[in-house]
């Protein structure tokens, strides 16, 4: 018996402030202005994705010690925008991602689910984590948590957002105008947390919301962060979009979930993935290279080998030869706010390789960046990028892709009129919305406060059935 | 450039904003045939008030918030299951009714005691955004341990009674967080000049860092570095409100914001808290800055006014006590709060923020009641002539404090306000 066709999941990326977005292309938007994300969240949900997906970082990049200045800069206050962006849509589900230590749960349950509320049951929260005293310079903190720790707080957060999530059960406003009982109990969203990172006590002010929580992203790929998303996670955004790497991690983390009680239906892996689309292949090809010249610019190519370096190579010839000096193992000093530079764990490793590949190609500074960071994951007509996502996704490289154009606000209008009929027509994708919320999109029950709540709502792993309403 | 004038002759166009909460300021409106009390948790009931609001050419409207439940304590909560209780996040109420509007203000209340001055500053701004410019913020403190606990950041003392001397050390230190909170938002608002963002392709550079600047400020409570992540918004400085009952909020009103609410209950009162907002104005610098005062006032609005008395009754009847409020509460005929209001304004009020007893009934009762005899009257506009609430305040968009060159004396009054801050 043959296995059946799995259903793909498509999400759409808002163009944002690093290298792969083109801002310089004449059809290039604002990044800022609230018709860009009304365009594109128009046309994920014209194209029926899952859901729109939203990046953040608290402050201002900074390489040598000035503000970077080569990629987009600035971008709005997620729950601000997306909470706008439930008024222009009806289906799409809105996924922020709020970080966890330059927050505090009440705030943020607070948040979420009045976004839950307001979008009739479509709020999703990709929970990151961040340590660094250069973010924590714009915070009442500072930079006070020791880097050990971000997991640990992280964890901790998200299971008291979660007791906060539940501490209102669906049945407690009764409104009943006649007897004049409006809450059914005093007690109604009554919650007591003690732990190491959070004492917090009291009652919550939000109504449980349609729903009862917002769908759970994770977005590291450390050892912690896999662990993180098996215990709590609904889905992880990740970044291993080849086939070869996809399977293995996809692999990896739905192995992990028989630990925590849970079944691999129960945590999507959803790949990050850039595309270039053409008429023809050939098209697609030669328009990728171009996209790829301009996502790295000759200073851009500099600018991110200092990330693997730490050293000012401002002296070097992007046209030319890798430097022949070794990276500065030190503290990382020379690119700020940005996470892309955690990547790289053994910067001598890396530096010996990215030589010995460029030696072997021939390439430039400028083309070992573009082949090292800058390839798209789908690169082709529309009949070859829409059979290349469906064999990933049925050979369990990914349960579906986050799609991250290159331009705003328009980079998806195309993958939405040409690729995803042609899933339709392979009877992988839907035609139409067949739920209300975020949960029913992704095929995730919605939890039950009360089951939670017996296992005192920190049990990240127990799912119920739907709470009947 | 526009400004305010600290006595409004009787002809003078008044401003008027209403304040949204729950199913209104009454405890027992919930409880009227015309409330929806299980529709307080979806956007279409907020949609469908700021929508009649906006058909009213209101100014703008507020919408009330807090990090616990509501009560009718003043410092703690109260256990009480016959009132409304329970509320959204009140920027996130604003935002999503942002799109569906495209002239009224949209203010909600945001709590400085145990938020983010860099958060706020970029919700109001993107706000600012998805309105196209009709963002504002009413800020607010919380003296109440309760809340306190919600976050577990910070112990505050019981406090005993209202107006002990006890109660006032604690308030005044979080007003003067609050100055300092509301200083930190406006800076960061300005910590992106307008033409930062160059796109220029030729040097590959998307802005101007020259034109984004760290606000370095340091103070007891918090120091916050900059920029913001937000360009600066379409306002430049979004509306920043308050209300305020004595002279400690007068001051945090005259120092930070563009409209205090106040809530005198007769002429002579309103009289004596303009001169003395005014005072305070002064000495903070900001004399010829223009400074909104707007009355805060309770309605119940009827045809009939012995209809309106009737009603109070009813639902004081209902709420099992008669109701009280900080502000003073109207009831009567569209035609006799015209004359109050008017009454009013020549003590030097320029608006008033009413608050609708129901909302259900005295939302439509001052759109359709109030505002057409206001227009008779010639005291109220009959469109709205401008697309931002800056607008239609009367307000000038503000040059920002970091820019190489600004001009006027709004700037330069401004950065006299900042060394004295």
């Amino acid at each position: 018996m043959s296995k059946p066709l799995k259903q793909i999941h498509l999400a759409a990326h808002f163009p944002g402030v690093n290298n792969t977005t083109v801002w310089s292309d004449p059809e290039a938007g604002s990044h800022i202005e609230f018709s860009s994300f009304a365009h594109f969240a128009r046309t994920a949900e014209r194209a029926k994705f899952d859901f729109l997906f939203l990046a953040e970082g608290l402050r201002l990049r900074e390489q040598g010690g000035k503000i970077y200045d080569l990629d987009v800069v600035g971008r709005p206050d997620t729950f601000t925008v997306l909470t706008a962006l439930a008024a222009v849509t009806q289906h799409l589900g809105l996924t922020g991602t709020i970080n966890s230590t330059f927050n505090e749960p009440y705030e943020v349950a607070r948040q979420f689910a009045s976004l839950d509320h307001l979008s009739d049951g479509r709020a999703a929260w990709n929970v990151v984590t961040s340590w660094d005293a250069f973010t924590g310079e714009n915070f009442r903190r500072g930079g006070f948590l020791p880097q050990d720790e971000r997991y640990s707080r992280a964890k901790e957060f998200l299971a008291t957002a979660n007791e906060l999530f539940d501490s209102w059960q669906g049945d407690e406003i009764v409104a009943d105008q006649d007897t004049g009982t409006f809450l059914r109990d005093a007690k109604a969203g009554a919650f007591v947390h003690q732990g190491q990172h959070f004492d917090i006590e009291g009652q919550f002010n939000v109504p449980r919301s349609p729903q009862g929580r917002p769908v759970i992203f994770q977005a590291g790929d450390s050892e912690e962060g896999r662990e993180f998303a098996a215990a709590g996670a609904d889905a992880i955004f990740s970044r291993y979009a080849t086939l070869k790497d996809g399977q293995e991690f996809y692999t990896d983390v739905k192995g992990r979930l028989a630990r925590y009680g849970r079944t691999p239906d129960q945590l999507l892996i959803l790949p990050a993935a850039t595309f270039v689309l053409g008429d023809t292949d050939a098209e697609a090809e030669e328009l990728a290279r171009e996209v790829r010249r301009q996502q790295v610019s000759g200073a851009t190519a500099i600018k991110h080998l200092e990330f693997v370096w730490n050293r000012d190579l401002s002296a070097y010839d992007p046209e030319g030869p890798l430097p022949d000096i070794d990276p500065d193992l030190g503290e990382h000093t020379i690119a700020r706010g940005r996470a892309q530079v955690r990547m790289y764990r053994d910067p001598l490793a890396t530096a010996r390789e990215w030589r010995e590949r460029a030696s072997a190609n021939n390439w430039s500074i400028r083309d070992l960046v573009i082949e090292t960071g800058n390839r798209q994951a789908f690169v082709g007509s529309p009949a070859t990028i829409a059979a290349t996502i469906d064999d990933f996704v049925q050979a369990d490289a990914s349960d579906g892709f986050i799609l991250v154009p290159h331009i705003t606000p328009g980079g998806l209008d195309a993958f939405a009129d040409t690729v995803v009929p042609l899933l339709q027509e392979r009877g992988v994708f839907r035609t139409e919305y067949e739920g209300t919320t975020l949960r029913d999109h992704l095929g995730l029950a919605h939890p039950d406060a009360r089951t939670n709540a017996d296992a005192g709502g920190a049990d990240l792993g127990k799912r119920g059935e739907r709470v009947a309403s | 450039m526009s400004s305010v004038p600290s006595a409004l002759p009787s002809s003078a166009q008044l401003h008027l904003a209403v304040a949204l909460d729950g199913a209104g300021w009454h405890p027992a409106a919930w409880r009227e045939p015309v409330a929806r009390p299980r529709e307080l948790f979806t956007a279409q009931y907020w949609a469908d008030l700021v929508a009649e609001a906006e058909r009213g050419l209101l100014d703008f409207v507020t919408f009330e918030d807090g990090l616990g439940l509501q009560s009718s304590h003043f410092i703690e909560p109260d256990g009480r299951t016959d009132q409304v209780r329970g509320r959204l996040d009140a920027v996130l109420v604003a935002a999503r009714i942002a799109p569906l509007t495209s002239h009224i203000g949209l203010v909600p209340t945001v709590v400085s005691t145990h938020t983010e001055p860099f958060h706020i500053s970029k919700a109001i701004a993107t706000l600012d955004y998805v309105s196209s410019g009709r963002a504002g913020l009413r800020v607010q403190l919380t003296a109440r341990q309760n809340e306190a606990a919600h976050f577990g950041r910070r112990t505050l003392p019981r406090l005993d009674a209202y107006d002990s001397p006890a109660t006032q050390d604690v308030v005044t230190e979080l007003f003067d967080e609050t100055a300092d909170y509301v200083e930190v938002v406006r800076r960061l608002w300005d910590s992106w000049e307008d033409d930062a963002e160059i796109r220029d392709v030729a040097t590959g550079r998307f802005v101007d860092r020259d034109k984004l600047h760290y606000i370095d400020f340091e103070g007891p409570h918090f120091s916050v570095k900059g920029p913001s992540i937000t360009p600066r918004p379409p306002q430049g400085q979004p509306v920043v409100s308050a209300l305020a009952h004595q002279s400690v909020p007068y001051r945090l009103v005259a120092r930070a914001a563009d409209i205090g609410y106040v809530t005198p209950h007769d002429t002579e009162q309103a009289r004596a808290i303009v001169a003395e907002i005014r005072a305070e104005q002064a000495l903070a610098g900001r004399a010829y800055q223009p400074l909104h005062v707007f009355g805060d006032l309770v309605v119940l609005l009827d045809d009939d006014p012995a209809a309106a008395s009737a009603r109070k009754d009813r639902l004081d009847a209902l709420a099992g006590e008669a109701f009280t409020s900080d502000a003073r509460v109207f009831t009567g005929t569209p035609a006799q709060l015209a004359d109050l209001l008017q009454e009013l304004a020549s003590a030097g009020l320029s608006g008033f923020r009413l608050r609708p007893a129901v909302l259900g009934h005295d939302l439509p009762a001052i759109t359709r009641g109030l505002v057409p005899e206001l227009q008779r009257r010639g005291v109220f506009r009959r469109a709205y002539e401008a697309d931002t609430l800056r607008g239609l305040l009367g307000l000038a968009r503000p040059a920002n404090r970091y820019a190489a060159s600004t001009t006027g004396a709004a700037a330069a009054a401004d950065t006299a306000a900042n060394a004295t801050a």
